[in-house]
């Protein structure tokens, strides 16, 4: 490895990632910073200007709470994403997302973000907690206040960060993070006094609908690879609801919003017979009260009657866009005329919609001659993802925010994991569900904040074994030596039995969890003995990473990255395996145990790799309320 | 798929520091050949279609062929970024143009101000109130769960 340079970066807080959580602490840490005469660094893997889930834009805010203006309070927001996650939510979280998201909002139009407006001057919504923006942009601007706060000699850009470190002495003590550039020869080593990893979601755990060009069309972006979760267990931070997978019900192949159709434009949805299969599943979520006669019904109860069409065989499902427009246009008052303006004016909301943030689909839309002011389009529940900050649960365990969490959910500072210093925020964080962009953002800043606070409380600077750097360097750039040296055998490097490359190790991954923990071929049901032959092929796959082979920096990449989903994907696992229950049907089906259980399973699932003996600890967590 | 380059328009951004498709690629997918001085997309399966460097190409050079294993050919979705809006055209399999344009920022390019011009209220780390807060919140003070 001498063609290596080794570069150390000392810091005192270090911001792994660099989407919209990373953005906002980057911005909320650097003020506290100043004042207090410490350094921020954030590392990304990609472009800041266009990286993480928002890389394309987004066409709406999904969490804005309106507390100025008396539409919302947190609590209705606490009750709605409770019921939405049937019952199992870190009401303190949500609780302080609610509080402050507004604040967010509001720089974020100040900085530059169109937000529609209504003829008063006030928010236009798409929903009760959704306003509509012209976000093409939204991205960028986030950016470059996050960057105007923190310099870009405080930023290091194409580096991916693999590993984390903790100190010498303190094992549960966090000390900085190690990963490479994907660009150059150069080992990163960063020494930091606290850390907060916001790497962002899982896409790619399980195979997706699309396998041939169309795999890179997810619904979240292919570059969320796990990392935060994967890095955050390898040191022994507690998870929480790995098993909340999310699975979006979009629009088929290309995932365009649904969002718009179903709250702006009150489009129904309709099964092959023209039947709304809401009503004419009304019936069978019952078995899911209490949260079936939730307003709105939850998440995971609608994507279920949507699979009951499906599976039983009353597809294809259409989203009527047809019948919504014609609805809107035949109410709306004055002449033919006003009618046809109002035709052109949804006309272009329902284009901007995506290609605001699903090119893909208006392409898609365009590819098959689908004017949706003349025909109805599909829509289909997708691959499962994993996802801190939409409609599910899964990330670290945090601790809450001490002036209102329940002392059950309270060992340190806002946000940090059960590893000291080890803070997170975004898809990284667990049961605080409905975040979004904004929310993301604002539990970024939350986090922020509190690693500056814990920084000035523990100033001593961390102890990294030299020794144990040496190795995370050898082991990081493994798969460039393994193909160098095992090449040379067959006269196509891509079939070789000494070693696997990222591709067909993801393709290999992808299998596994999609036939035996629930993936979409299966309609998202699994049993025990699945599950445990599953593990079984896991583990052959986790001794195999060891034989990742990559050609170049790029593949090296990857082959990290799928490290990464297999981290997540063996989490996720002993998750699904623990909870005996069904409690998140559309999501996610235990034939072994198909109904919900109030009584032993209303917790929180937790599970903690111990890096000292490499064995998993599962365990449940109280639910507790914060608001009645 | 993907976004592809055309040959006859890309020139490896010989001009700049930086070859603006491989600088900006959320995926690293865009990589200079630097022999011929022509970018590619290496991976395309791995292509979000963000569209993300068909917007910055300085010479309008990337395309996007929709993903064959699900687009039907003959579409194209091509966009004209400019400092404040984007002008979108949008092509039809049967030939019918439609053209949008929406607005991206109200600001200037690289005015951003992280802090906007909200008042901060406290220099206490401790307190739950953030940089600009309770200002920015158009509230007196940040909330509490009701008891």
């Amino acid at each position: 490895m001498d063609n290596f340079e080794t570069v150390e970066v000392t810091t005192d807080f270090l911001i792994v990632g660099g989407g919209m959580a990373a953005s906002g602490a980057a911005v909320e840490a650097s003020y506290w910073a100043k004042k207090h005469g410490l350094k921020v660094t954030l590392v990304d893997k990609a472009a800041m200007e266009r990286s993480g889930a928002v890389a394309m834009g987004l066409s709406a805010i999904n969490t804005y709470i309106g507390i100025k203006d008396g539409a919302n309070t947190p609590e209705d927001f606490v009750k709605y994403v409770r019921n939405d996650q049937m019952g199992t939510v870190r009401e303190d979280l949500v609780y302080d997302i609610a509080r402050h998201v507004d604040s967010t909002v509001h720089l974020f139009e100040k900085w530059g973000l169109p937000i529609w407006k209504d003829e008063k001057g006030n928010y236009v919504h798409e929903g009760r907690w959704q306003i509509m923006i012209n976000g093409e942009s939204y991205k960028v601007i986030v950016a470059e206040a996050a960057k105007n706060a923190l310099g870009m000699d405080n930023i290091y850009e194409r580096v991916f960060i693999v590993n984390l470190l903790v100190d010498e002495k303190n094992p549960n003590k966090i000390a900085g993070a190690v990963g490479f550039s994907v660009r150059d020869n150069k080992f990163y080593v960063f020494k930091a006094k606290a850390v907060m990893v916001a790497a962002g979601g899982a896409v790619h755990i399980f195979r997706p609908r699309s396998t041939g060009e169309g795999l890179g069309r997810a619904w979240y972006p292919p570059w969320n690879s796990g990392s935060s979760y994967a890095t955050m267990l390898q040191v022994g931070a507690e998870m929480t609801q790995m098993e909340s997978r999310f699975i979006p019900t979009r629009f088929k192949d290309g995932y365009g919003p649904v969002g718009a159709w179903f709250l702006l434009f009150k489009s129904r949805a309709t099964n092959a017979f023209g039947e709304d299969y809401l009503q004419t599943q009304a019936e069978e979520i019952k078995k899911w009260e209490p949260y079936a006669s939730a307003k709105p019904v939850p998440t995971p109860l609608r994507n279920h009657q949507m699979i009951k069409e499906l599976s039983e065989g009353r597809g294809p499902v259409y989203m009527r866009t047809e019948e919504a427009i014609k609805k809107i246009t035949d109410t709306t008052p004055g002449t033919d005329k006003d009618k046809k303006k109002r035709l052109k004016e949804l006309e272009a909301e329902a284009w901007e919609d995506f290609l605001d943030m699903t090119i893909t689909q208006a392409g898609l839309w365009a590819s098959q001659n689908i004017a949706p002011e003349e025909k109805p389009s599909e829509i289909m529940a997708s691959e499962p993802y994993f996802i801190g900050s939409h409609a599910s649960c899964a990330g670290a365990w945090v601790s809450g925010p001490a002036d209102i969490a329940p002392k059950e959910y309270t060992w340190g500072y806002n946000r940090m994991s059960t590893v000291e210093g080890l803070f997170t925020a975004g898809d990284g964080v667990g049961g605080n569900a409905h975040k979004f962009s904004s929310g993301s953002c604002t539990e970024g800043r939350i986090a922020g904040k509190a690693a500056i606070a814990y920084i000035k409380d523990h100033p001593e600077t961390p102890v990294v074994d030299q020794k144990k750097i040496d190795a995370l360097k050898e082991k990081v750039y493994q798969p460039l030596k393994t193909f160098e040296q095992f090449k040379g055998l067959s006269s196509d490097p891509n079939v070789n039995p000494n070693y696997i490359r990222p591709k067909m190790f993801l393709f290999r991954l992808n299998k596994i969890m999609d036939e035996y923990v629930g993936g979409t071929s299966m309609w998202y049901t699994t049993n025990k003995p699945m599950l445990e032959r599953g593990l079984e092929l896991l583990t052959m796959l986790k001794e195999d990473s060891e034989k990742l082979g990559a050609e170049n920096l790029h593949e090296l990449m990857r082959a990290w990255e799928n490290y990464h989903r297999l981290w997540t994907a063996e989490v996720h696992l002993r998750h699904v395996m623990f909870r005996e229950e069904t409690r998140y049907p559309g999501y996610l089906y235990r034939s072994d145990f198909p109904k919900i259980d109030e009584v032993n399973w209303k917790v929180f699932v937790n599970s903690r790799w111990d890096p000292q003996t490499g064995n998993w600890q599962m365990s449940k967590k109280p639910v507790v309320k914060i608001v009645q | 798929m993907p976004s592809y380059v055309i040959t006859e328009k890309c020139d490896g951004c010989k001009a700049l520091k930086t070859t603006a498709c491989q600088y900006i690629c959320p995926n690293d997918l865009m990589v200079l050949d630097k022999e011929k001085m022509k970018a590619y997309n290496r991976e395309p399966e791995m292509c979000w279609e963000c569209y993300s460097c068909v917007k910055m190409c300085p010479q309008q050079a990337i395309d996007v062929r929709g993903y064959a294993d699900f687009v039907p050919l003959g579409a194209s979705v091509t966009p004209m970024r400019g400092s404040n809006d984007i002008m979108w055209t949008v092509k039809f399999r049967n030939g019918t143009i439609k053209r949008f344009k929406f607005p991206i920022r109200t600001t200037a390019v690289g005015e951003a101000k992280p802090y906007a011009d909200y008042k901060s209220s406290t220099e206490d780390l401790k307190s739950p109130l953030l940089a600009t807060e309770p200002d920015s919140l158009g509230l007196a003070q940040l909330s509490v769960p009701k008891k």
